[in-house]
């Protein structure tokens, strides 16, 4: 080679081999980690904040004694009966959404998607809706409006509910992944189509509603406001269990996720198997999503919100990310729910109301703040 | 090594766009893919690497079958370099270490972090290795890429148009940085390219696109004028500059007038 582009200086640097690039690029890693670790505690903290705040007084020691069993009587009953239920559900589904909503930025490379945005909750709403007042699902189900009465809950009903819950959420996935596979849309045509998506799901809930009866329409409405007061131990089970298998899935496929976020050939170049990573990752964002909303309603923005501020703090690596949109899901949806309790007293405030008002405002913050990095 | 590529054919939606590619290419060689926009450089890259799979035909590295291999496995043998791909926003270091990705089973070891600190130096972007790649210039970013590339520890580098949307200075770069990665780690390059004087700077022979068929396949050094003028269509002349053999295009037949 003749031409001199690379200067003497640049030559020298060849061969030599240190390991301060590493270093640095740790030192870089390890705040990211403490901080994760940091906001593991503030939730545990804000668990024992929110099992504390109620109309029902309970000294910080009766929730410790409580939570580990050596207290009887009515501050266990508080405690495990009426305040954990959805404190564990506002953290499932908190996580579970929190995950959803990255998975679908990541494997759509889209940072608006989220299954609020796509659609996915209205199309879970809808199919929910449908069950409950169609296919009569909700008469079973009546009981579980009211807070914690695992036993009236048949498991019949929670299929009904959470399978057309599921149908939905898959019908509306399956339009968006072939828009974006085959007709190759861009990022906002593709969440143009999430909001056909959900008017036509929204405007099928309220079609459904129109043939119900006055009770089942109340039901209903009540319904799609995002709660999490409602389900009881077997349903925060089921959601549990489904999130923390998806988790797992996506964190073995964390570098395939990485991957895929640098563009589908580069991916396809790496090794990865694209198709089936979207499909099936796709397919497990779409079934968290539809579950949390069979179980709690259309809880807005907080897919979309808890990836975004993890992108913030942790960067684009999904060994963090995954982690931080879990657990800041998690933390927001139960700030949201405490926040709710402590604003009406002894009645609630339905979450999904409360992370709309905070979700929308924050998330255009982000992006302003995000334009003039 | 040596890599063998037999009769690839390959269709999009029943349209031919490669119909029977053949070339042999050894180790430490660099070979320019040329031709008009649309002949097929591009889909005969991605053909080789199995992003896309050919009707028929065979590609043997080593005497292996390609597409015997599994996609892991293939990542392993050819480091590809998109044309196109889309912002980033991992550090340097992380989209770097993005190429071990075929290597790694759970986590990034000590020696996949070794070897990226070792090609942002080669490359002279170590400075840069904790800055977001979506805050780099372009010609910054196309030396991410090709350490990504490189970091996947191939046989075969495989990149389409690397120097396309770079300044003079960054061009020249890219390519003292492709037959240097070629030379040291003994790899062999595939390079398309719509710069024909930049290609006669460093790659060791033309694979000239036409047609869907290869219509030459030589050395560098016996490309004629009439070569390119029957492939581009373009009357040019050849001479010597400073020992750098330049092709200078003459005018083409004036397009219909718009009058």
């Amino acid at each position: 080679m003749k031409s001199g582009a690379l200067t003497e200086a640049e030559e020298s640097t060849w061969v030599e081999k240190t390991g301060r690039v590493v270093e640095a690029h740790q030192d870089l890693v390890r705040p990211k980690v403490q901080l994760l670790l940091a906001l593991i505690c503030g939730l545990v903290v804000l668990v024992i904040l929110a099992i504390a705040v109620g109309s029902y007084d309970i000294s910080l020691l009766k929730i410790l004694r409580s939570l580990l069993g050596f207290e009887n009587g009515p501050q266990r009953i508080v405690v495990w009966d009426i305040r954990m239920p959805r404190i564990v559900a506002a953290l499932v589904a908190g996580c579970g959404l929190g995950l959803s909503g990255l998975a679908t930025q990541s494997l759509l490379r889209n940072p608006l998607a989220s299954p609020f945005t796509l659609g996915i909750s209205q199309g879970a709403a809808f199919g929910a809706a449908f069950s409950i007042v169609v296919m009569g699902a909700g008469r079973m189900q009546e009981s579980a409006l009211r807070t914690a009465d695992a036993n009236s809950f048949t498991v019949h009903s929670i299929y009904a509910v959470t399978l057309f819950a599921f149908l939905g959420a898959i019908t509306a996935t399956v339009v968006i992944l072939i828009l974006a596979r085959f007709k190759k849309m861009s990022p906002e045509a593709i969440i143009l189509a999430g909001i056909a998506l959900s008017s036509l799901f929204t405007s099928g809930t309220i079609l459904v509603q129109y043939f119900a009866t006055e009770v089942e329409i109340a039901r209903v409405v009540f319904w799609t406001f995002g709660d999490v007061a409602r389900s009881n131990w077997r349903e925060i089970g089921l959601l549990g269990f489904v999130t923390v298998l998806v988790l797992a899935y996506f964190v073995f496929n964390r570098w395939n996720l990485n991957a895929i976020t640098t563009g589908e050939e580069t991916a396809r170049g790496l090794g990865v198997d694209v198709n089936r990573v979207r499909l099936l990752g796709m397919f497990l964002a779409a079934l968290v999503a539809a579950l949390a909303t069979a179980f709690h309603g259309i809880i807005a923005f907080l897919g979309l919100l808890a990836p975004h501020i993890g992108r913030r703090l942790a960067g684009a690596d999904h060994a963090l990310l995954i982690p931080y949109a879990c657990v800041i899901g998690a933390m927001v949806l139960l700030f949201a729910d405490t926040l709710g309790r402590m604003l009406v007293g002894s009645g609630t405030l339905p979450v999904g109301v409360l992370t709309s008002f905070m979700g929308a405002p924050v998330f255009l913050y982000l992006l302003v703040r995000g334009l003039n990095r | 090594m040596n890599l063998k590529v037999v009769g690839i054919q390959f269709s999009y939606n029943h349209s031919p766009v490669l119909d029977g590619i053949s070339f042999n290419l050894a180790r430490g060689q660099i070979l320019g893919v040329l031709g008009v926009n649309g002949a097929g450089k591009s889909t005969l890259l991605k053909c080789l690497n199995r992003i896309l799979s050919p009707k028929t035909g065979s590609i043997l590295l080593n005497e292996f079958d390609v597409h015997k291999m599994c996609q892991n496995e293939v990542a392993r043998h050819f480091g590809y370099v998109p044309q196109k791909y889309p912002e980033e926003s991992f550090t340097v270091f992380d989209a770097v270490l993005l190429g071990r990705k075929p290597y790694i089973k759970w986590s990034a070891s000590a020696h996949d972090l070794m070897i990226v600190e070792d090609i942002l130096r080669r490359l002279n972007i170590e400075n840069l290795a904790q800055r977001p790649a979506n805050q780099l210039s372009g010609g910054e970013l196309q030396k991410v890429v090709i350490g990504r590339a490189l970091a996947q520890e191939p046989d075969v580098l495989l990149l389409d148009e690397p120097t396309s949307n770079l300044d003079l200075k960054n061009q020249l770069q890219v390519i003292n940085i492709i037959s240097r990665a070629v030379r040291e780690y003994n790899i062999s390059a595939i390079v398309s390219l719509h710069d024909i004087n930049l290609a006669l700077r460093f790659v060791d022979h033309f694979l000239m696109l036409k047609g869907g068929v290869v219509h030459f396949l030589s050395p560098k050094e016996m490309v004629t004028p009439a070569d390119i003028e029957e492939v581009y269509g373009v009357r040019v002349i050849m001479s010597q500059v400073n020992g750098h053999k330049i092709i200078v295009p003459m005018d083409v037949e004036p397009e219909r007038s718009l009058e």
